[in-house]
């Protein structure tokens, strides 16, 4: 090879980095734009558009009242003092809430503070360890989540991926009709087929714990906690399994059936090329990027679909601690839960992009100019 | 032959469609009967419980199940005044009743429980009853006495004196011809008889008794904790999962293609924003949002309905519609219209939407369970229609009485069946429906 063929390359290398920067930044802004927007939304939301602070002025009013009259330090005072007395704190507490200031000033400071993520105290609830930041008590709920649903979603991806393409091999065969026919029960979101499964094989047959994440009182040794964990996650991630995986698969198999019929695939076979070959090459190569973006577009519809599920399963995550803060109407942690959310599936469409960028030719070349 | 009508012929021939759309057909017949026999006030009165539901036992299974596996458990039993033998005695001041309230026992297990719901008619001296139990084989069992109010409930099963006369619970002992040491009593099959005799103060005075012997099982889907027939609740929660779906799906899929369509055709700014706007949507998460709606304002079935279909508006599907219309804007006819002066909406409702309508409708079809079993996530969250019934509500209540834990898995069976076969109908239509709209699908 020659200098300038090895220059030229290393060009085509400098170009390709350089156009897939400006179109990741380009990306980066946008989704920031979006996230701020769809946060500021949840805001509104939750404050029942200022409705909360009137609660809350209500609530601090008696609190403040109650306080007065309990302390015996108090009793002997004239009622004219001890009213003026309960005025004051009440006004100390506003101030120290800022609630004397409109609600849309405010509403900007909450942004500001969802976006770096400075999630404020919880009003209620608390973090198993005691601390009542609402970022400790969602981050000692996310690895659970991301447990969970990150095995149940590898699993019903590759699982899905490679039954296709054994499919779509033998197309028209029994096995490929009755995965065809089976496709519709992918109707029922999973929870539905964990009430079954808990009722089948935690009732029915004990083969499985009913919920919960580790059994009470929790393993000490390391292997045995695993253990417990595994035997815990096995009806949650087999009641996703089963509401995925016909549905995936039959998607899956009709996409790989309609680019195996693709003229330069013909020609390869014509070519008398191995099937794996054909298969690796051929068939696989040009549609990594739709696979990569269903995956993702996947992830993006269980991250909302882990509350019921949860929920059912009783399992500690994400999902089950915003359906406790709603159930206490801890403002704070709803809001954090939903930016959370909202972080993840923003994470979830750059990361997308991002791949997609290297993934395709095309939007390479034209560095974001799409 | 038009495209829709050949459509439906081909449609007859996927097994899967014609039974698709059986079950929708079925499900729609349920949903009319429903609305007509029981009136929407009226299924909202009965479900919100009460006295309504007084004759009915407790959380009792469906009668088919038990015959099935060859029980013969006991249905309710109930003995009222009108068919029963009075007999009269007049004295100074008053009368003497005697009435024999008779009743046949066949079955082979005791019942729930057993209450005397008494109706007095006096004037100022209530009158005073004294009930006496009187088995098939002829032994008897005093129930003691008591002076009775203007409407009474005599809880018999409740009775504690009784139960240590009898050495089992009353409705066992009742039932049965053991004594106290026996472990294992055996129901007596057979006719018994609650005599009262009842001493009226007055000469115009009238008592009317009615006994309920509690079953363990009740009609065809049994009953909940708070005695409500289940039967109600999923004959209306047909309608609602139905009419909810339905419009959920159009609400979203019409007005989503609709602003896709729009944005194609103006482009610039009005397609620029809508791009946005779509992108916003994706993020901010729906779940999360409905269950926050639901606690803080409320979570009335409609107001859920009108936040799914505000947050669908802007969803996914617009940037898969601008695609497909993207080549169609170009088009020669649409071109025609714009040389005869059709104006801006006219072109977008009248020559792009419809365009793209047929490979609309098999998704529209398959989005309609995906509705259906949103509403029935909410409620099972706690956040179903406060008075209306649905099947969601009937999990709802029965998870959160631990019905599977407890053995009354017809609780939460039936729903379940009902959602799925809803799933099942709409899903196995619109994949038939893809097949027959999409044509690279066709051969495949």
């Amino acid at each position: 090879m020659t200098d300038g063929a090895v220059n030229a390359a290393r060009r085509g290398w400098l170009r390709d980095l350089r156009r897939l920067a400006v179109f990741t930044g380009k990306r980066l802004l946008a989704l920031l734009v979006t996230v701020l927007i769809g946060v500021y939304l949840t805001i509104v939301i939750a404050n029942m558009g200022g409705q909360v602070d009137d609660l809350r002025l209500a609530q601090i009013e008696t609190t403040a009242a109650e306080a007065v009259r309990a302390d015996p330090a108090f009793h002997d005072l004239p009622s004219a003092e001890r009213t003026e007395l309960v005025e004051q704190q009440v006004a100390l507490e506003v101030e120290r809430l800022r609630l004397d200031e409109p609600f849309i000033w405010r509403s900007f400071d909450y942004l500001y503070q969802a976006m770096i993520l400075d999630l404020g105290r919880a009003e209620e609830m608390h973090s198993d360890a005691g601390s009542r930041q609402v970022f400790n008590i969602i981050a000692e709920r996310l690895p659970a989540t991301l447990l969970l649903f990150g095995t149940a979603n590898l699993l019903v991806f590759f699982v899905a991926v490679f039954a296709a393409l054994g499919l779509s091999r033998r197309y028209g065969s029994a096995l490929d009709q009755s995965v065809i026919g089976l496709a519709p029960s992918s109707a029922a979101p999973g929870w539905f087929y964990g009430i079954f499964l808990i009722l089948l094989l935690a009732f029915i047959w004990p083969l499985f714990p009913a919920g919960g994440m580790v059994s009470v009182p929790p393993p000490e040794d390391g292997w045995a906690y695993a253990s417990s964990v595994l035997r815990h996650m096995a009806l949650p991630v087999l009641a996703m399994f089963i509401s995925q995986i016909f549905i995936s698969i039959y998607s899956w198999r009709t996409f790989f059936l309609i680019h195996s019929s693709e003229d330069y695939v013909e020609m390869a076979r014509a070519k008398g090329l191995p099937d794996r070959l054909i298969e690796q090459r051929y068939i696989l190569r040009p549609t990594l990027s739709p696979i990569v973006t269903s995956f993702l577009l996947m992830l993006i519809g269980l991250w909302s679909g882990a509350i019921i599920l949860e929920q059912v399963f009783n399992w500690p995550g994400l999902g089950t601690l915003l359906f406790e803060a709603i159930g206490h109407r801890d403002t704070p942690v709803i809001i954090g839960s939903v930016v959370i959310f909202a972080y993840l599936l923003a994470i979830t469409v750059f990361v997308l992009d991002f791949l997609y960028a290297i993934l395709d030719p095309r939007v390479r070349i034209e560095g974001g100019r799409s | 032959m038009s495209p829709w009508s050949e459509g439906l012929r081909r449609l007859r021939r996927y097994p899967s469609a014609v039974a698709g759309m059986l079950i929708i057909l079925a499900l729609l017949g349920t949903a009319i009967y429903a609305v007509t026999a029981i009136p929407y006030s009226e299924a909202q009165k009965l479900w919100r419980g009460g006295e309504v539901w007084q004759d009915l036992p407790v959380n009792a299974a469906p009668v088919w199940t038990d015959r099935l596996f060859g029980g013969n458990a006991p249905r309710t039993v109930k003995a009222g005044s009108e068919a029963a033998e009075r007999e009269f005695a007049a004295f100074d001041g008053g009368r003497i009743e005697e009435q024999t309230l008779r009743f046949d026992f066949p079955y082979d297990d005791f019942p729930g429980e057993i209450n005397l719901f008494l109706q007095a008619e006096f004037e100022q001296r209530p009158p005073f009853v004294r009930m006496s139990w009187h088995r098939p084989d002829g032994s008897e069992v005093a129930l003691g006495s008591r002076r009775v109010s203007a409407e009474e409930r005599v809880s018999i099963s409740q009775d504690q004196g009784l139960e240590g006369r009898l050495g089992h619970a009353p409705q066992v002992g009742l039932f049965s011809d053991a004594d106290v040491e026996d472990p294992e009593p055996r129901v007596l099959p057979g006719t018994y008889e609650l005599v009262l005799e009842t001493v009226h103060f007055e000469p115009e005075g009238r008592m009317d008794a009615e006994l309920v012997a509690y079953g363990q099982v009740h009609g065809l889907f049994g009953t909940d904790h708070q005695r409500r027939d289940l039967s109600v609740a999923l004959l209306w929660g047909t309608p609602v999962a139905l009419a909810f779906g339905l419009i959920a799906a159009v609400g979203t899929t019409i007005t989503t293609l609709i602003i896709a369509a729009a944005g194609v055709w103006y482009g610039g700014w009005v397609d620029a924003a809508i791009q946005r706007l779509t992108e916003v949507n994706i993020i901010l998460p729906l779940l999360p949002i409905l269950v926050m709606v639901g606690t803080l304002y409320s979570t009335s079935i409609w107001l859920m309905l009108g936040v799914v279909v505000a947050l669908g508006i802007f969803s996914a599907g617009i940037k898969m519609y601008r695609a497909m219309l993207l080549p169609i804007r170009q088009a020669p006819y649409i071109e025609a219209a714009r040389a005869y002066g059709a104006g801006s909406p006219r072109i977008v409702l009248r020559y792009m939407v419809p365009r793209i309508l047929p490979v609309l409708i098999p998704t529209f079809v398959t989005l309609i369970p995906t509705y259906v079993f949103l509403e029935a996530s909410l409620a099972v969250l706690g956040l179903g229609d406060p008075v209306l019934p649905t099947w969601g509500k009937v999990l709802h209540d029965a998870q959160a009485q631990s019905a599977l834990y407890h053995g009354f898995y017809y609780w939460v069976v039936s729903p379940a069946a009902l959602l799925m076969l809803t799933g099942l109908g709409f899903a196995m239509l619109g994949f038939a429906l893809d097949r027959v709209f999409n044509p690279r699908l066709r051969n495949l």
